[in-house]
This record gives C-alpha cells, sequence and structure tokens, in this order.
C-alpha cells in the first residue's frame, strides 16, 4: 500500500481558561487520511497535554512531492522499538519522492528487524543533496561518475504448463 | 570503473537505448536517463511513445544500441534532440533484432490457413531455387 505525506493540524479544544489555544502542525506520512489523524494524536499526546478527547483536528491535506521524476537521496531518521529495547537510527535511500523514501524504510524495517509500522516513529526526513554529505556505502555507490554495471542471470520466466488456453476449436 | 574490460556487451548505464517487456508500452523502445538504484532507473522514449518514468529491470531488456554522451538525468527534450541526431529509432528498425520480433509478431497473427499458404509458398521458392542450382551445375 502506497504511503502518502499528510499536514495535519490541530488544537486543544477553547476553553475559558484558554480561549484561543496553540496550534500543532505535523507532517505525517501513513496510508491514509484516517491513519494519519491517528498517529497525530499519537505524537501530540506523547508531546503536549492535548488528546482527542480534548481536542480538535484543524485540517489535513496531502503534501505532494514537488518533483516526482528527479531522483533524489534521503536521509531518515528513526526511532524503533525492537522486542528487547529503543534504538535509534538513521537511513538513506534514493528514491523519487519522500513518501516513496518513508515507504521503503518500512520495507526495509521490516524486512531487517521484522519491525511493525506501530513500532516505527520517523523523526526527520532530509534530501541530502551533495554527494560528500551522503553516509552510507550502499547509496554511495550508485553515486559515482558513469555508473554503468551488467544484468547478469537474467531468468526468462516460463509460463507455466497448467495455466488456462482458450481451446482452438476449428 | 573497472581497469578489466568486461565480458558483457549491454550494460544498465545513462543513454542506454532499452525495449520494454511489459506494461502499456510493452514492445516499444526507451532510453536510461537515470539509474535509481539495483533494480530500476527513469526512462524516457520522447520519439517513440514512452512517457517519463521510473521503470525495473525485470520488465525491460537492454538492447546493443547506446546514445553516445548522453548527460545523466537528460530532460525530455535533450533526449529528444539526442534520439534523432543519432537515428536510433531508425537503427532500432534495421536491426535484425527488431525484424525478427516483427516476423514473429506477423506470424503469431496469421491464421492456420494463412500460415499454410506461407509454408506452400516457401516449398515453391524453395523448388525453383533447387531446379536452378541444378541448371547451373550441368552447364
Amino acid at each position: 500500500m502506497p504511503l502518502s505525506e499528510y499536514q495535519v493540524v490541530g488544537r486543544h479544544l477553547p476553553t475559558e481558561a484558554e480561549p484561543s489555544p496553540k496550534i500543532y502542525r505535523m507532517r505525517i506520512f501513513a496510508p491514509n487520511e484516517v491513519v494519519a489523524k491517528s498517529r497525530f494524536w499519537y505524537f501530540l499526546r506523547q508531546l503536549k497535554k492535548v488528546k482527542q478527547a480534548s481536542g480538535e483536528i484543524i485540517g489535513v491535506n496531502v503534501i505532494s512531492e514537488k518533483k516526482p521524476l528527479k531522483v533524489k537521496n534521503f536521509g531518515i531518521w528513526l526511532r524503533y522499538d525492537s522486542r528487547s529495547g529503543t534504538h535509534n537510527m538513521y537511513k538513506e535511500f534514493r528514491e523519487l519522492s519522500r513518501a516513496d523514501a518513508v515507504k521503503a524504510l518500512y520495507q526495509d524495517m521490516a524486512a531487517r528487524h521484522r519491525a511493525r509500522f506501530r513500532s516505527i516513529h520517523i523523526l526527520r526526513v532530509v534530501e541530502v543533496e551533495k554527494t560528500d554529505d551522503i553516509r552510507r556505502p550502499y547509496i554511495r555507490q550508485l553515486l559515482v561518475p558513469n555508473l554503468k554495471f551488467p544484468l547478469p542471470h537474467r531468468v526468462a520466466k516460463a509460463r507455466s504448463t497448467f495455466v488456462a488456453h482458450r481451446p482452438t476449436t476449428f | 570503473m573497472p581497469a578489466t574490460e568486461s565480458n558483457f556487451q549491454r550494460f544498465v548505464e545513462v543513454g542506454r537505448v532499452v525495449l520494454l517487456k511489459s506494461g502499456p508500452q510493452e514492445g516499444h523502445i526507451a532510453v536510461i536517463a537515470e539509474i535509481i538504484d539495483h533494480n530500476r532507473a527513469i526512462i524516457d522514449g520522447p520519439t517513440t511513445g514512452v512517457p517519463r518514468q521510473a521503470f525495473p529491470y525485470r520488465h525491460l531488456t537492454l538492447t546493443p544500441l547506446r546514445l553516445t554522451k548522453l548527460p545523466r538525468a537528460a530532460g525530455s527534450g535533450a533526449i529528444k534532440k539526442a534520439l534523432e541526431k543519432e537515428a536510433i529509432v531508425e537503427k532500432w528498425e534495421k536491426s535484425a533484432f527488431a525484424q525478427r520480433r516483427a516476423s514473429i509478431a506477423k506470424r503469431r497473427s496469421l491464421t492456420d490457413f494463412q500460415r499454410f499458404v506461407v509454408m506452400v509458398a516457401k516449398k515453391q521458392r524453395a523448388d525453383r531455387v533447387h531446379k536452378a542450382v541444378r541448371a547451373a551445375k550441368k552447364a
């Protein structure tokens, strides 16, 4: 399921003591708007004394990628709860959009660490613009000038013996 | 780049002409504009009806053709100019690879009777060739 980047804006409900409460804005990566709002409340109640029952969402917008056909290198800081503790991590991804990079991150964390969506917090997503600032060798190797490589071991997939054919009846 | 020459002939590289094996533009050719990673590249075919898109290597074939001196991440305009300048589409259509594909497609589209007609025509041609060869040998 593809992820989108949402801007979620919300605040505490106005009270007599505080008639104009502070407005909070978050950029959330989620598969849909419902999950985005849910994650907004999850993070906000960890950071501030506001919860869904006493707050309201002012707006949810999709943030679309400015240049979705330009290849970019993203650095992502994350925090994840493993079975034995909490870890901070920094990973790099080469993708076309921020949302794609975060999707790749969730896939990577699921593959390498069996981490679920609920146990990962995305802390920061930035585009790394300079090649010298790339820290990970697995991204750095793709940035050498005149990069070229062959495609060895190409296996042509045979059509299965048991696939349905329309019979020829003439 | 490694100092030793590779045994491979075709590489994933900027400017490589590729043949699409699946998707809505199946059978069209395009050019690699930029390599994303080990699985995907940005391809573009401004003169062949392929929109600029990320495409997995799994669903394309590398052809022996290549645009020389295409800069990395060239735009559609620059690729179009280079394609026209090096006459890649004409080169592709003249290549044995493309002609063989066209003949296979043509044969696939024939009916049983049409294939029979082709078989008879081929036999007649072979017969005339044999006769001519025999006459030439006698003389």
